[in-house]
């Protein structure tokens, strides 16, 4: 099992682990309920070190045509949310992009799928001036409404910006992201820094946080996970995440698949779907409308923020619409469920 | 860690000597389970026979039957449960006791030492 630069600091705190994606990652350090809480109303301490990231030197175009979105129009010090396709249209990952200066990108991918991506961030380079490396170093977020205050820098920083700062004396890359659906900031630092940086931010009134949270957190919010809401045997429209595709760039690895599927709408849609009671939908739980199946729930939980049941299920996409009754069959007992606009949870501003 | 004076199944459940036996999920299972959520419990009345699923915990990530860890009836439910179902977690010897059995027959149980084995 890989472990992360942190993985002394989490075993000091206490940290449960999990295996996650080959990785011995902190699941929660006591309550995953409190951790929740924290990063709603303060401020939240994660080590995502088990993120892959990948350096992209070399021409811009050759993002354009690997990913499905416009990444040579992204300003320096900007980042942007895409996705890297199979030429069937299907997702192999989704990413977040930074462009760190003109002809420089930091690609961060899921963890299960860091190396795909970066194999097929390679074999797309064919034929283009690029060089695809592994980026080592450690990822940590700071994410809360009080992130502003545990960090002291930042405030200028624009959502989904990112730029060298200094954290404790120490050089970072500083970046305005996030998967909670809250304010807070994601720390690229060096593996060297990175226990001194966690010790100085939990000082400054940062809680430690493990991934049980981060996926509540992240289902309130709407966002998908791989694997979940995202696979390869869908496409991103699926997802409800067509406007990450630019149609209109003139060709790009799964551009004739994902055109097809934008002309005639997908068979079916993620949907955003509540219930009565406390027993949540959970993944692979079947669907139904008027008795019949219509799809299946890709993530669901007891919302800890709203206090009763949300999921998202891929279900036909006539029956997407917010406001449709639908039913989730629990273990054996038909729940009525409405479909509901995502995300679950919107932060206030 | 592991209370000396209890008796414990292979499901991670503790009984009291005696009957009606209070029964409880170990603090190892409510560890591993996280923060409970919502817990089902059975009917007073229900007559168990020991392995049966008689109802279920919920975290926030997962979802765990709960199984009869004797054969008898269940005579009361811990009703606190339904409102503050993290009692499991805080004080799962105590206050987080999920129901009282009035147990029949010879249940095949650990004791402490048994259990220690178990989970080590």
């Amino acid at each position: 099992m890989r472990r992360t630069a942190l993985f002394d600091t989490h075993s000091r705190l206490g940290a449960a682990f999990t295996d996650f994606a080959g990785w011995s990652m902190p699941l929660r350090y006591g309550s995953d309920l409190a951790e929740h809480h924290t990063v709603r109303d303060g401020a939240g301490l994660f080590d995502l070190s088990h993120m892959g990231r990948i350096r992209v030197s070399g021409d811009p175009a050759f993002l354009d045509w690997a990913l499905v979105g416009r990444m040579s129009a992204v300003k320096v010090g900007r980042a942007k949310y895409t996705m890297l396709c199979h030429t069937n249209g299907g997702v192999l990952d989704d990413l977040v992009v930074y462009r760190l200066a003109e002809r420089e990108f930091m690609v961060v991918a899921n963890a299960a799928n860091a190396a795909v991506v970066r194999a097929m961030l390679g074999e797309h380079s064919n034929g283009y001036d690029v060089r695809v490396d592994e980026q080592p170093g450690v990822l940590i977020a700071v994410q809360g409404p009080m992130s502003l205050d545990v960090l002291g820098t930042g405030a200028d920083l624009p959502y989904y910006g990112i730029r060298p700062d200094r954290l404790d004396g120490r050089e970072v890359l500083l970046a305005r992201t996030g998967y909670t659906g809250e304010d807070g900031f994601e720390i690229y630092c060096s593996a060297g820094d990175a226990p001194a940086i966690w010790e100085w931010a939990a000082a400054r009134g940062a809680r430690p946080c493990g991934l049980a949270c981060r996926d509540t957190l992240r289902l309130e919010a709407g966002m998908p996970l791989y694997g979940h809401e995202l696979s390869v045997r869908s496409t991103p429209f699926h997802a409800g995440l067509g406007r990450v595709v630019a149609l209109d760039k003139p060709d790009f690895v799964g551009a004739a698949a994902l055109r097809s599927v934008a002309a005639a709408g997908p068979e079916t849609l993620l949907a955003g779907l509540v219930t009565e009671g406390r027993r949540a939908p959970r993944a692979g739980y079947r669907v139904l409308h008027e008795g019949t199946d219509v799809g299946v729930v890709t993530s669901g939980a007891l919302s800890p923020t709203l206090g009763h049941p949300v999921a998202m299920a891929q279900v036909t996409a006539a029956l997407a619409e917010p406001g449709t009754k639908l039913a989730v069959d629990i273990r054996g007992t038909r729940v009525d469920a409405e479909v509901v606009a995502l995300p679950f949870y919107r932060r206030a501003r | 860690m592991i209370p000396e004076n209890l008796r414990y199944s292979r499901d991670h459940e503790w009984l009291t000597e005696g009957s009606p036996a209070t029964v409880g999920v170990t603090a190892f299972a409510a560890d591993a389970l996280g923060d409970v959520v919502f817990v089902e419990l059975p009917e007073p009345g229900t007559l168990v026979k020991a392995g049966d699923p008689c109802g279920e915990i919920e975290s926030t990530k997962s979802v765990s039957e709960v199984y009869a860890p004797a054969d008898g009836e269940i005579t009361e439910v811990n009703v606190t449960l339904s409102d503050e179902p993290g009692l499991i977690n805080t004080d799962p010897y105590g206050a987080g006791w999920l129901f009282k059995l009035r147990v029949t027959g010879d249940p095949e149980l650990l004791d402490a030492a048994g259990y220690t084995a178990l989970v080590s």
